[in-house]
């Protein structure tokens, strides 16, 4: 193929990187999303929303409490997740049984409240979060230099959505969830306590979503409308992957990411759209998603 | 997504459509005295939005389909209405006519992909899509960006109706849209509506009677597409611009809004629930971004205590099923 100006080879690997680094959001938010709608049947609309919420937490714990990065990691995700299992016990519990498009309305308006008072009381700019001072710098790698922050971030998330999939499918607790997503009345029967099982694992995936605020804090500001800008590229990515498979999140996500960095390299013009356009191809092959079983 | 009764005996038919009259009338009333009580270009926005509302009401209350992204076809009718009408020069109803087509031909692309899909699927894909057409207008040399289209004329119908006389463009937009809402109705109220709101009740008994329940779908989708393109096309006429306003997502939840809050499922529903909404925003607008959040105040409302939204809850007091 030609293409009108040359590439270098620092080009492709910064913009690989970056998609690296985006599609490390969009994994763990991908997956937050597949394990609160496996469990819950709900969409979580409010999704994006708590990533930002995630990202400001770590900001108020840095320059309110004096706590830094490494607390914030921690304590962003405890602190966003309760307010999940908050909204999960309050509100979403009176929407069980009904047409699940409810539940969607609803955390879409939880979404739009939570965005509204933020821009209230941040406005639109963003505030600067900086690196740990653990991980400032750079590697040389020959052919690019690789910030310490931007690896720590890919590792990080891997390893968070590797060892998400390993406690639901390979241990006891997991099991107990999957028993639950398939049969929650026998499950209860069995004298699990299922009510509290959704509960944790709404404000588990609400978690997931906050740590990637937090992880996204130093590289995007922390702003009020972080959360919208990548909600629907998420759906897409959810789409595209299969609801409800895990696995396929995870993948879907980081390989949805490298594409969209790829796109800027070659054709700029389509890096906003291509996760879209993808989505679209994928829905006339395979309407279920890559990993999905039924529509 | 809301119960009404699908089968109605031959008395009751003519009962219930004396109901739908008497509200008609009286809309058609307040209509005609709007402009002098209120600021006739807010009512001839809200007229805009309510007939978009309406188009994105067949969807969700007659089929079951909740579209999240049906701002994609009251942005894309609006553009290329502005378009026609500023670059190309056309007469301001061939103009609309552009828009309309090309929101129902978006609408068949778009309900094809989507409509395979059901319940939340259908709403993340609309979602995706809208998003889409959303960056496509960001970057599309026609649509000027941030700037938007401006200044688009109004010029006249058929050569005739001068549009800039606001009285003139004030009956123009009210013929619009009570073409519009009327077109809701007769859709809803024929063998075609039935066998969506059969669809909507239960899909698989729809098929097992032998119907090709997507094509119905698809048909339903690329109406209320061409609808909501009416609307946007109207709107840029109205307002002589179009903007990115109109084809965001925020404006994809607003319809939403306005239809849950009026009713779901119910003729005037959208109709009242869309004044509503553009009324908030008037009068609101100077507390900035606390608009959004009593609009998600309002939403988590209807959803958890007021499920069939203000008409819903008035015609089930009254006991007329036909608002």
């Amino acid at each position: 193929m030609f293409f009108g100006h040359a590439i270098t080879a620092q080009q492709l690997f910064g913009q690989l990187l970056i998609g690296l680094i985006n599609g490390s959001f969009y994994a763990l938010l991908s997956l937050g999303l597949a394990v609160i709608f496996g469990m819950l049947n709900v969409v979580n609309f409010a999704h994006g929303a708590l990533y930002m919420m995630g990202a400001f937490v770590a900001y108020f714990l840095l320059h309110e409490f004096g706590l830094n990065y490494w607390w914030a990691l921690i304590g962003a995700p405890l602190i966003v997740g309760a307010f999940g299992a908050l909204i999960e016990r309050t509100l979403l519990v009176r929407l069980r049984g009904l047409d699940p498009l409810y539940s969607l309305l609803l955390t879409f308006g939880l979404a739009l409240m939570i965005q509204g008072l933020f821009q209230n009381e941040f406005g639109a700019s963003g505030m600067p979060y900086a690196i740990p001072p653990q991980l400032a710098g750079a590697h040389n790698l020959g052919f690019m230099f690789l910030p310490n922050y931007r690896a720590w971030v890919i590792g990080f998330s891997a390893f968070v959505c590797f060892a998400t999939w390993f406690v639901i499918e390979k241990t006891r607790i997991g099991a107990y969830l999957r028993a639950a997503t398939e049969n929650p009345t026998m499950t209860r029967a069995f004298g699990l306590n299922v009510p509290r099982m959704i509960t944790l694992t709404y404000g588990f995936g609400v978690g997931l979503a906050a740590l990637a605020g937090v992880l996204a804090a130093p590289i995007n500001q922390v702003r009020p409308g972080m959360g919208v800008d990548i909600i629907a590229v998420v759906f897409a990515v959810v789409v595209i992957g299969g609801m409800g498979s895990i696995l396929g999140s995870i993948i879907t996500g980081f390989t949805l990411g490298v594409v969209e960095g790829l796109t800027k390299v070659f054709y700029p013009e389509a890096s906003n759209t291509v996760v879209f356009v993808i989505m679209a191809v994928v829905l006339l092959i395979k309407p279920a998603g890559l990993f999905g079983k039924v529509a | 997504m809301s119960a009404n009764p699908v089968v109605a005996s031959a008395g009751a038919v003519s009962r219930e459509t004396r109901q739908f009259a008497a509200a008609f009338l009286v809309m058609l009333a307040l209509i005609a005295v709007a402009p002098f009580v209120a600021y006739p270009f807010f009512v001839m926005q809200a007229l805009c939005f309510a007939l978009f509302a309406c188009a994105f009401n067949l969807l969700i209350g007659y089929v079951g389909l909740l579209s999240l992204g049906h701002a994609m076809f009251l942005g894309a009718a609006s553009y290329v209405c502005a378009h026609a009408a500023k670059v190309w020069g056309l007469d301001p109803v061939l103009a609309i006519l552009v828009g309309v087509v090309c929101s129902a031909v978006l609408g068949f692309v778009a309900g094809a992909l989507s409509i395979r899909s059901q319940g939340i699927y259908f709403a993340m894909i609309t979602v995706a899509l809208s998003q889409m057409i959303y960056f496509f207008c960001v970057e599309a040399p026609f649509t000027h960006g941030e700037d938007g289209v401006q200044g688009v004329p109004q010029g006249r119908v058929f050569g005739l109706i001068d549009l800039s006389q606001p009285a003139l463009l004030y009956v123009f937009v009210a013929v619009v849209f009570l073409f519009g809402f009327l077109t809701v109705y007769r859709a809803v109220n024929s063998p075609f509506g039935e066998i969506l709101k059969a669809i909507r009740e239960n899909e698989p008994r729809a098929i097992s009677l032998g119907y090709r329940v997507q094509r119905y779908k698809l048909a339903a989708f690329v109406l209320s597409a061409a609808l909501a393109g009416l609307a946007g096309a109207t709107k840029a006429i109205v307002g002589q611009n179009a903007s990115l306003t109109d084809v965001g997502f925020a404006m994809s939840g607003e319809v939403v809004l306005m239809t849950l809050l009026g009713g779901m499922g119910t003729f005037y529903g959208p109709v009242v629930g869309a004044i509503v909404v553009v009324s908030m925003q008037n009068y609101l607008a100077q507390y900035g971004q606390w608009v959004t959040v009593i609009q998600g105040g309002v939403f988590v409302a209807c959803v958890l205590a007021f499920r069939r939204g203000v008409v819903g809850e008035i015609a089930s007091a009254l006991k007329w099923t036909s608002l």
